[in-house]
């Protein structure tokens, strides 16, 4: 086996822990927010629209996994076409995952205690939901810039010939 | 458990604290004309109770808020800090009625982490193995002086010492942080007011050496010597202590700086209002609410004995929100 067929392995590897990672930090983050959100609608149901809105905050960087994932896969002739890819171009690939890699499972976690704090606010000030909604989405900020990277990323190493 | 243990818990509880007393319908209760009146505007405000009865309205109130608790922590023995008074009480109670005789109904609190059933049972037979370790030797001492001096007053000590000690043991153990405040400034609040007391009254230091409790933010042998000097001693003492507020109002009347104490505890713990992780706004309500009742309380006994506005609300304890 030649040093070569490491390549599909490092991209693809990149592009499972891209799709894991965010998936699990995406799905701590709306479980911690859906125990606060539980907790307002035991006491008080009529604000369940609010406090689900936020809730499904930190669920997004899961769906940034995937995307970066499914790209990848594209990219890479995972999911037909030629598979054949160089070591070097795998580690490239492996590159490219790594911002969502990090980004997403650690933004969805402080997303998450973010949207838990605004949840909080929304069971006291309904009326401040507009401004409540603002704290965690500035969270979502460095996910999108994550999934940016990983996406030019992606395109610009399809493009190299190595 | 860690503190993303208790979100949901902690989001019922802020929903929850919409429903606490604020200053302003403390004022309407100040301003109305009677305590049936004050009944009515609890009754409209959500709390329970028949007509004429504010003790079973209150009674209920705690019990309420003690079933939500239960409801929200799986464990309510970290809250059994809040509860060891009652339990002490109870022992008081026992200890003091083995040794008369006669029954006495109506002396013992239901509220402790004990049956006071089986404090009574312990003290009657002198069987202190039915009580918790943490009360075995305290009950057995407390019992021997007053057989021995029929001195219910260093009974008294004896236990309340024993009581304080176990509030800030317990707190300290916690390591959560309204519960440690909660304990420290139970106990150093109790040593400032036995000082002034015995110091007023002119005690001896074996009566101080066995009525403070240690504590962290006060220096008992300080206190113990400014209390040998005088009253005006232990206020010039506690002007070096965090507790320099305390001195004018130990001044002007024992009601006054009872009042303190608890808006010291309410103005400590507020800032959990803005912490939505952790045990401390549980622990932060229950105080609150224990506060809110004892307010009413008063209030409620001020109307029912003709006293002022005025002077009802002076003893009137902040609100937590």
């Amino acid at each position: 086996m030649s040093m070569n067929s490491f390549g599909i392995f490092f991209a693809l590897l990149g592009a499972v822990l891209a799709a894991l990672l965010s998936g699990i930090g995406s799905a701590k983050g709306v479980g911690m927010a859906g125990q606060a959100a539980a907790g307002v609608c035991t006491e008080d149901p009529s604000k369940f629209s609010k406090v689900l809105i936020l809730q499904l905050l930190p669920g997004t960087q899961g769906i940034y996994g995937l995307l970066i994932a499914f790209l990848t896969m594209t990219q890479i002739g995972v999911m037909g076409g030629n598979p054949d890819i160089s070591l070097v171009k795998g580690l490239l690939y492996f590159a490219a995952c790594l911002p969502m890699i990090v980004v997403g499972p650690v933004s969805a976690i402080h997303q998450a205690k973010a949207a838990v704090a605004s949840i909080n606010m929304v069971a006291k000030k309904p009326e401040q939901f507009g401004k409540a909604m603002i704290f965690p989405a500035m969270v979502e900020t460095y996910a999108i810039l994550a999934l940016l990277i990983s996406i030019l990323a992606i395109y610009g190493i399809s493009a190299i010939k190595i | 458990m860690p503190d993303n243990g208790y979100i949901y818990a902690v989001a019922r509880i802020r929903t929850k604290e919409l429903q606490l007393l604020t200053a302003s319908f403390l004022e309407q209760l100040l301003a109305a004309p009677s305590e049936e009146q004050c009944l009515r505007l609890l009754r409209e405000h959500g709390w329970d109770g028949e007509s004429h009865d504010a003790d079973k309205m209150l009674a209920q109130e705690r019990r309420k808020t003690w079933s939500l608790i239960g409801e929200l922590v799986p464990d309510l023995s970290v809250f059994h800090v809040f509860l060891y008074q009652y339990d002490y009480h109870n022992l008081k109670a026992a200890v003091k009625e083995s040794c008369r005789s006669g029954i006495h109904p109506g002396i013992f609190l239901e509220y402790g982490t004990i049956p006071s059933a089986t404090i009574q049972k312990a003290t009657d037979s002198r069987n202190f193995s039915l009580l918790p370790e943490r009360m075995r030797q305290t009950a057995k001492v407390a019992m021997d002086t007053l057989l021995r001096t029929r001195d219910g007053q260093m009974c008294d000590c004896i236990i309340d010492r024993a009581a304080l000690t176990e509030i800030g043991r317990a707190g300290k153990e916690s390591h959560e942080e309204v519960l440690s405040l909660y304990g420290e400034l139970t106990v150093a609040t109790a040593d400032i007011k036995t000082a002034y007391r015995a110091a007023r009254t002119q005690k001896d230091h074996a009566f101080l050496e066995r009525s403070l409790a240690p504590c962290d933010t006060l220096e008992i042998s300080g206190l113990e010597s400014a209390a040998l000097k005088g009253p005006d001693a232990v206020c010039s003492f506690l002007g070096s202590t965090p507790y320099a507020e305390a001195a004018p109002k130990l001044k002007t009347s024992p009601a006054v700086f009872e009042c303190w104490c608890d808006n010291l505890l309410i103005r400590s713990i507020r800032p959990q209002i803005h912490n939505p992780f952790g045990l401390g706004p549980l622990a932060a309500y229950i105080l609150a609410r224990e506060s809110e009742i004892k307010t009413v309380r008063i209030i409620l006994s001020g109307k029912r004995n003709g006293l002022s506005a005025e002077s009802i609300r002076e003893r009137v304890r902040e609100p937590y929100v």
